[in-house]
């Protein structure tokens, strides 16, 4: 009998509303129950520290082709870079780090969950091999819609029933888990070397809008009562003045309520929204449109966010928004890497330095800033970098003290080389908030996890859940006056209880437990013209058999499918 | 009854046809017909069932091989990775992924070098890759949308046999439903091979001036003037060739060893970078490697998620890998002699390593591991038979665009014969299994403590 007791921790747990009561949480068999239930646990002494679920990371780049070709063609992110081997295998890569070292630096930062932010169908063999290399953390992939052939077709002539066919088709095929589209439209327009730089701009050839694109695939994952919502990377992202474009495309879900089983309440999760939240006309005259989002997504209950925070450190960025890394390599001129996949979509990587030397680069990290802490509701705000493209994800230690103390932000101010031009160009200055440890645990847990529709099993400590539990060096009685400490605590948890085992001691990784492969198995009519379109499309225009493109079940690591059943 | 097998992919060169239909016998021993598949494919299946081991057979001291079981093959195998201050295992051409991930971990625990056939083949693109990057694209772009289609230093009709019909002259996709007839192609090639006999238009390179052709080229896209002649090809065809370059609507260039294995080597595949990155400032180029094995992609994805690295991985150092390429590559580890042992994974060194590195590796003990008999299974200490990927075992394969490719199997392989993955972690429980009797025999040796590189 395998059985544990947290005792006298400092408990968040935002799904419950337990706001730093001193509380003992029970695990028996891998999942947490009352303390009642237990007979002879072994004690965990938390006394005087924070107790939270695992974290859940809602939008990261981790495994997967574009995120290998970030690992490949920068041999300079190891040299100097990579910590030596502590653990089972060695852990190697900074801004791009191996499948080793992004599992165990999850866990020894209290996390358990990770949804890869784009899966290219075509590649879904890669992307699961990938993930079985990827110690300790569960993961979920997104397969891209925004810029598939069927999709686009379907939803050109509103035929919502036959996308969603096609989607739980296509989600069974890769074994993916939600509904993600980059650039809708422009990674399309790309395979002509062209973009879609507003959502009314149509694709060339298919002939409908971005904003048709995305409305039609918010109908159809209310359709089929998807987990998780539609999750959007917006048209002109990246870009001096497309907060108009981002506004635009926020209101694209107005009049849709959330349709599922699961405890979601969003049907559109806009990512990295800091990237869409510019001002000005030109480089010279960008500026923060931060506020202005925020009053949006704070006024609408169906819309969530990630922040996407830059991390001011040198890191490579990577998306299935082709063009976008083709303006990119313009701007730096540095190394360019693109891969445009037949009939779904493609992906651009090129390294970038985000230097607190250059006003750009501290604009955008206040950016995202402002985005966290102009939120009123953090249950729909969530801690990201998006990683690795605004810096990498073992980051969010940092972002976290940023956001928990005003004199860590000013402390990093003070290093910007156009201070005041970043103050006049932001609101950053003039916002003394300081984010609570329960405002953290709804940023980083409870709520990513309720937005994606797993805060059954993820993201909380009700019993019957996933026994998943940090335990951080902080007391919320006597928080550490220097803010570096909170980073550090967060950096390194004092525990990572997994599936009930102790995975991560004082920061160390001690045990790898069990990782799983996490998925939605949607059930739908049979399709007889979805069937034969597959058919035709594989026949003519795939580059392999539609047999072998479909995954074997052999090469899906140890699969938790969640059952959702459309066929009423 | 007979049994036909459907799409199955072939284990012979990067296109990584799927498309086979195999035949086979009523109990499922024998492959009677192999459907689809090119001469050399075809050959690769009906192989399978002639010149096969199915034991290990180590060297004896009069020079003969002697049958042994595999769990003595195992052992001699783990006391020499163990024994070794410096061993090296290379190949990995044509094998699966799984059995890749399994040789790294064993070579991570022994503190191997680990090296891949791209160290004497696109080692130096990836080179130009780290330097400049890859604008590239899967096969079925090129069959859906490209109307320009570049072969440079490449001759598909002998190396990719489908290469042509599947991907890039004739297939009709979907914005090229006029196949070849809606399509340039264009070779660059010093001699007039049987591709060339395909294009509409063929410059003749001077051996080994491919650099100075690129360069004309990248003149000429910016508006610039050069001289009457270039690496012996006349102006006006090169300003022709960009003019359809810069008019397409969508251009790939396959490179071969013509330029990664010519004179200026990587510099070659570098400025070809530089040239698809200027065409797209015009319109829409890509660029992609004619990689040779069906899986010889698959060690540089692999390694590159498990280490960062796509080839030449020195693991020895145990806590951190290091590449670079010239110290750590296999051909010159083995020209300063400094590796103790080698082991010959999926591939064939004794063939198509230069002789002086062939002969300084055999000094020491020598391991292959292949399917078949080959010229290094002839000059080995050990031969360790297994299954062959692709016929016997399933596993996933990396087409030469980076695409994966899940290979089934028509029939099993002989009773008791492993697969490389099976095989690799039967070493690794042995390796294990070694460093724990030496561990309790002697004191324990002082282990630094981990230490986090400064940030």
């Amino acid at each position: 009998m395998n059985e544990l007791i947290v005792k006298n921790g400092f408990v968040f747990d935002p799904l419950q509303g337990i706001k730093g009561d001193r509380m003992d949480i029970g695990i028996k068999d891998g999942k947490f129950v009352e303390t009642s239930a237990l007979g002879n646990p072994k004690v965990i002494d938390a006394a005087g520290k924070t107790v939270m679920a695992g974290g859940v990371d809602i939008h990261s780049h981790v495994v997967g082709p574009k995120v290998n070709v970030g690992r490949l063609f920068r041999p300079e992110d190891k040299l100097f870079k990579s910590p030596l081997k502590r653990g089972n295998r060695m852990e190697m890569g900074f801004s791009v780090p191996s499948t080793f070292k992004t599992g165990y630096d999850y866990a020894r930062m209290g996390y358990v969950f990770v949804n890869e932010a784009a899966m290219p169908p075509l590649h879904s063999p890669h992307v699961h091999e990938e993930i079985r290399d990827t110690p300790i953390i569960d993961n979920a992939a997104m397969p891209v819609f925004g810029n598939n052939w069927f999709t686009l077709e379907y939803l050109k002539n509103n035929e919502i029933e036959n996308n969603a066919a096609y989607t739980a088709w296509l989600l069974r095929a890769t074994r993916g888990f939600a509904i993600k589209v980059v650039n809708p439209g422009g990674t399309e327009a790309w395979g002509w070397g062209l973009n879609c730089e507003s959502i009314h701009d149509p694709v060339p050839y298919f002939d409908i809008t971005p904003a048709k694109i995305v409305t039609g695939l918010i109908e159809t994952n209310e359709h089929l009562g998807l987990p998780h919502s539609v999750h959007l990377h917006c048209n002109n992202l990246g870009n001096p003045g497309n907060y108009t474009d981002t506004l635009d495309s926020l209101k694209l879900a107005e009049g849709y309520t959330a349709k599922n089983n699961f405890g979601r309440e969003q049907v559109l999760h806009i990512t990295h929204i800091q990237f869409d939240s510019y001002g000005g006309d030109s480089w010279r005259t960008f500026e923060s449109k931060a506020e202005e989002i925020m009053d949006y997504v704070n006024a609408h209950d169906n819309i969530t966010v990630d922040i996407g925070q830059v991390t001011l450190d040198e890191t490579t960025t990577m998306t299935a928004d082709g063009p976008f890394e083709h303006s990119l390599r313009g701007l730096n001129n540095l190394k360019w890497a693109n891969t445009d996949v037949e009939l779904e979509t493609a992906a651009g990587v090129v390294p970038y330095v985000y230097s607190p030397n250059i006003r750009v680069c501290t604009i955008q990290w206040a950016v995202g800033l402002e985005l966290a802490l102009f939120a009123k509701d953090p249950m729909r705000t969530f801690i990201s970098t998006d990683h690795p493209n605004a810096g990498p994800f073992f980051r969010y230690p940092r972002v976290i003290k940023w956001l928990m103390s005003r004199e860590a932000r000013d402390t990093t101010m003070k290093t910007f080389k156009w201070l005041e031009r970043t103050i006049d160009a932001t609101s950053i200055d003039g916002i003394d908030r300081e984010l609570t440890l329960y405002e953290i645990a709804q940023m980083t847990r409870a709520g990513p996890a309720k937005a994606l529709g797993i805060s059954n099993t993820y993201g909380g400590l009700v019993p019957g859940m996933d026994a998943n539990v940090a335990i951080y060096a902080l007391n919320p009685e006597d928080m550490p006056s220097d803010p570096e400490m909170i980073e550090k605590a967060f950096s390194q948890c004092a525990y990572l209880i997994k599936d009930g085992v102790v995975a991560v001691q004082n920061g160390e990784v001690v045990a790898e437990p069990a990782k799983r492969t996490v998925w939605v198995d949607v059930k739908v009519p049979d399709n007889a013209q979805v069937q034969r379109d597959i058919y035709e499309h594989f026949l003519r225009h795939y580059s392999v058999g539609v047999e072998n493109y479909k995954l074997f079940d052999e090469h899906v690591h140890n699969p938790r499918a969640i059952e959702v059943d459309a066929t009423q | 009854m007979v049994k036909k097998i459907e799409n199955v992919g072939c284990p012979f060169c990067g296109v990584c046809c799927d498309d086979l239909v195999v035949t086979v016998s009523d109990d499922g021993k024998k492959i009677l017909e192999v459907e689809n598949a090119c001469v050399i494919g075809s050959t690769v299946f009906h192989r399978a069932m002639s010149e096969r081991h199915t034991l290990p057979r180590l060297r004896q001291p009069d020079g003969t091989y002697k049958e042994i079981s595999y769990d003595e093959a195992i052992d001699y195998a783990a006391r020499v990775l163990h024994n070794a201050k410096k061993p090296l295992i290379y190949g990995f051409g044509s094998t699966n992924c799984e059995g890749m991930a399994a040789a790294a971990k064993v070579a991570e625990k022994a503190g191997a070098v680990i090296d891949n056939c791209a160290s004497i083949c696109h080692g130096s693109s990836f080179l130009a890759i780290f330097d400049n990057g890859y604008p590239s694209c899967t096969l079925g772009e090129v069959k859906n949308r490209a109307d320009v289609i570049v072969y440079w230093g490449a001759n598909p009709a002998h190396a990719h046999p489908r290469h042509m019909s599947r991907y890039s002259i004739f297939p009709r996709g979907f914005f090229t439903g006029k196949g070849h007839t809606g399509r340039k192609i264009v070779v660059i090639d010093p001699r007039h091979t049987d591709t060339a006999q395909m294009a509409d238009i063929h410059l003749q390179v001077k051996q080994g001036h491919d650099y100075d052709l690129f360069n004309a080229f990248r003149t000429v896209a910016r508006g610039h003037d050069i001289p009457a002649e270039v690496a012996g090809v006349k102006r006006e065809d090169i300003i022709e060739v960009v003019d359809i370059m810069k008019k397409a609507r969508f251009g790939t260039i396959f490179y071969g060893m013509g330029l990664c294995h010519s004179d200026g080597r990587n510099h070659n595949v570098d400025i070809a970078i530089s040239l698809t990155r200027d065409l797209n400032d015009f319109t829409k180029w890509t660029i992609m490697a004619m990689r040779g094995h069906y899986n010889i992609t698959g060690p540089g994805v692999v390694w590159s998620w498990q280490y960062g690295f796509p080839y030449c991985l020195d693991l020895t150092k145990r806590d951190i890998a290091h590449m670079n390429p010239g110290e750590t590559s296999s051909v010159d580890l083995a020209m300063r002699e400094e590796v103790d042992a080698f082991f010959n994974v999926g591939t064939d060194a004794a063939a198509h390593f230069p002789i002086e590195p062939v002969k300084r590796l055999r000094k020491h003990p020598w391991i292959t591991v292949d399917p078949h008999p080959n010229m290094a299974t002839e000059i080995s200490d050990l031969h360790i038979p297994v299954g062959i990927v692709g016929v016997e075992v399933p596993g996933i394969v990396y087409r030469m665009d980076n695409v994966p490719v899940q290979y089934r199997n028509v029939i099993d392989p002989p009773e008791g014969v492993p697969s490389d993955e099976e095989l690799f972690e039967r070493i690794y429980e042995r390796l294990c299994e070694l460093e724990a009797e030496d561990a309790a025999k002697a004191p324990a040796k002082a282990v630094p403590e981990g230490i986090r590189a400064g940030e």
